[in-house]
């Protein structure tokens, strides 16, 4: 981990998990593994958060509150999947009510294996997170000194000019 | 007479882990009704029955629930060895009874944790985790998975639990014992607990009776029922008695999970005494299933139906699962009725939800 300045706070959603990697992020927090001593904080408020931690795949229902959730984070914001599921859509891939992973519905910038994934690795993704939220912020900051009160230069609603490719891709899957 | 209005709760909530949305109608401060909509993760794994090979469909039902996942992957096996009239070693019996309850443990301290942060204390909430985590510990050093197991087979079991693993696990019992009798004095006994729940989100016996509750709610309000008490596996061996509290108020619901966990521990320390020193962990099931059969279970939240049936191929022609908290969902909304919308978060703890059981 580089120098980092500021403490993101992390917003948890579960697209549809069986609860084990639920849980696990939830253990990550509690003492016994302490994923707070890398300044990062747990929040339920969306329009506070900074870091999404999608665990499960994303089913027909879920997509839309997904979405929401990523559209009302402010920016810059990094989304980490969590569990084979959210990498892929694990073993419920071929179920009918399944989209797939969770990039079938938003961007994800660090995918966390493991089923459940253990806390060792969903504090790999958070530190990784933290790092790459760091780096997000820096820019935006830097664009924001260098063009004072001018439109951004990329659509509000995306972080980054591959998110916006990967958008257009999956515009299908997210106007559900 | 107040205005009516209807606050949407969920499905995104703090103090919920997972996704249920209830539309609130409330009158002033006052609930007048709960109208539950579910539906955000239900995956469909029942469909996947007639495409997997009915050993493999085990290892999904077992990813039905990553918290009570040992008694997902119980009930399907046994489901299907009343099917092929499989009769499982004694050995292997006792040790499906100790994970079953070493995960029931894990299941109630964090049910304790949650509920402890739902009324905003949450050192206990951590405390509870902390002690959550040496049972995780216990059942990683056992079978090789923190919340995903993977020890069943369809007739027996895959691990065995040496002799030095059960010293330790003793051990290791005895302090786990300890600090959670220590933990649960605040749960029981502190001025500002017992607030948040004494009388909270009565129950009434009849109530319970009447909307088909189960598990801890029910025990809580006077209902002996426990499939325990049906002593599959080993219980029957194991002088099993089921804990049952009268109130049927969110005190008495936490007093019978936190006396459930004591008698957990209990049965664990029973299993290790009576258990053949040696034997067969798994018996070779040969052919595939042909036939139906029910199978019922005590999950930590309540009675879990499995119901499998096959023609004689090796994928089920149909797999179907009752989950516990589906039927405490209209317990649910029975107690929520003329609470306060300060208790909502708590009294949708004290059912302890699993919606990804509900849903599938
Ligand atoms: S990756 Fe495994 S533990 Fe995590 S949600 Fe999926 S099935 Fe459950």
């Amino acid at each position: 981990m580089g120098k980092v300045k500021k403490s993101p706070w992390l917003l948890h959603y579960d697209g549809s998990s069986c609860n084990g990697c639920d849980i696990e992020v939830l253990a990550t927090l509690t003492p016994v593994y302490d994923a707070e001593r890398f300044g990062v904080v747990n929040t339920g408020d969306p329009l506070q958060a900074d870091i999404l931690m999608i665990t499960g795949g994303i089913n027909q229902q879920n997509a839309p509150v997904v979405k929401q959730l990523y559209d009302q984070m402010p920016r810059p914001k990094v989304v980490v999947a969590v569990g084979t599921c959210a990498c892929s859509g694990g073993v419920f891939r071929e179920c009918y009510n399944m989209l797939g992973g969770a990039d079938s519905t938003i961007p994800i910038d660090i995918y966390v294996p493991g089923c459940a994934a253990r806390p060792e690795s969903i504090m790999d993704g958070i530190m990784k997170a933290v790092e790459l939220f760091q780096k997000r912020s820096d820019e935006h900051d830097r664009y924001e000194k260098e063009h004072k009160g001018e439109a951004g230069p990329v659509d509000p609603n995306i972080n980054t000019a591959r998110d916006k490719v990967r958008m257009k891709e999956m515009k299908g899957a997210a106007d559900v | 007479m107040g205005k009516k209005s209807v606050i949407p709760f969920g499905p995104q909530h703090p103090v919920l882990p997972e996704p249920i949305h209830l539309d609130l109608v409330v009158e002033d401060e006052r609930i007048v009704e709960a109208i539950p909509n579910i539906g955000f993760i239900h995956r469909g794994l029942e469909g996947l029955a007639p495409d997997r090979d009915f050993q493999k469909y085990l290892y999904v039902v077992e990813r039905t629930c990553g918290i009570c996942s040992f008694g997902h992957g119980l009930g399907y096996v046994e489901s299907i060895e009343g099917i092929m009239n499989v009769e499982v070693p004694e050995r292997a019996k006792y040790l499906r009874v100790v994970w079953a309850e070493m995960a029931r443990m894990t299941s109630h301290l964090m049910w304790l944790g949650f509920t402890a942060d739902a009324f905003g204390f949450e050192s206990l909430f951590y405390e509870a985790w902390r002690i959550r985590e040496k049972v995780l510990d216990l059942m990683e050093m056992t079978t090789g998975g923190r919340l995903i197991y993977s020890v069943l087979k369809v007739g027996g079991v895959l691990k065995d639990i040496t002799p030095d693993m059960q010293k330790k696990i003793l051990d290791d019992l005895n302090e786990i014992e300890k600090e959670t009798r220590e933990m649960t004095r605040t749960f029981l006994d502190d001025y500002s607990v017992k607030t948040r729940l004494v009388g909270v989100g009565v129950l009434t016996k009849q109530q319970a009776h009447d909307v088909g509750a189960c598990g801890p709610m029910a025990r809580a309000s006077g209902i002996v029922c426990d499939m325990r008490m049906r002593g599959y596996e080993a219980y029957a061996d194991l002088g099993f008695e089921p804990v049952v509290s009268q109130d049927g108020d969110s005190y008495a619901r936490c007093e019978v999970r936190i006396n459930e966990i004591f008698a957990s521990i209990e049965l664990v320390r029973r299993a290790f005494e009576r258990m053949p020193k040696e034997g067969d962990l798994a018996v070779t099931v040969k052919g595939n299933p042909d036939g139906e059969y029910f199978a019922r279970i005590e999950q930590p939240r309540g009675e879990a139906i499995f119901y499998s049936e096959g023609h004689g191929k090796p994928a089920l022609d149909r797999f179907r699962l009752r989950t516990p908290t589906f039927a405490n969902l209209q317990a649910l909304c029975e107690t929520l009725k003329g609470a306060e919308y300060a208790d909502v978060p708590i009294l949708i703890l004290t059912i302890d939800p699993c919606i990804s059981c509900t849903e599938r």
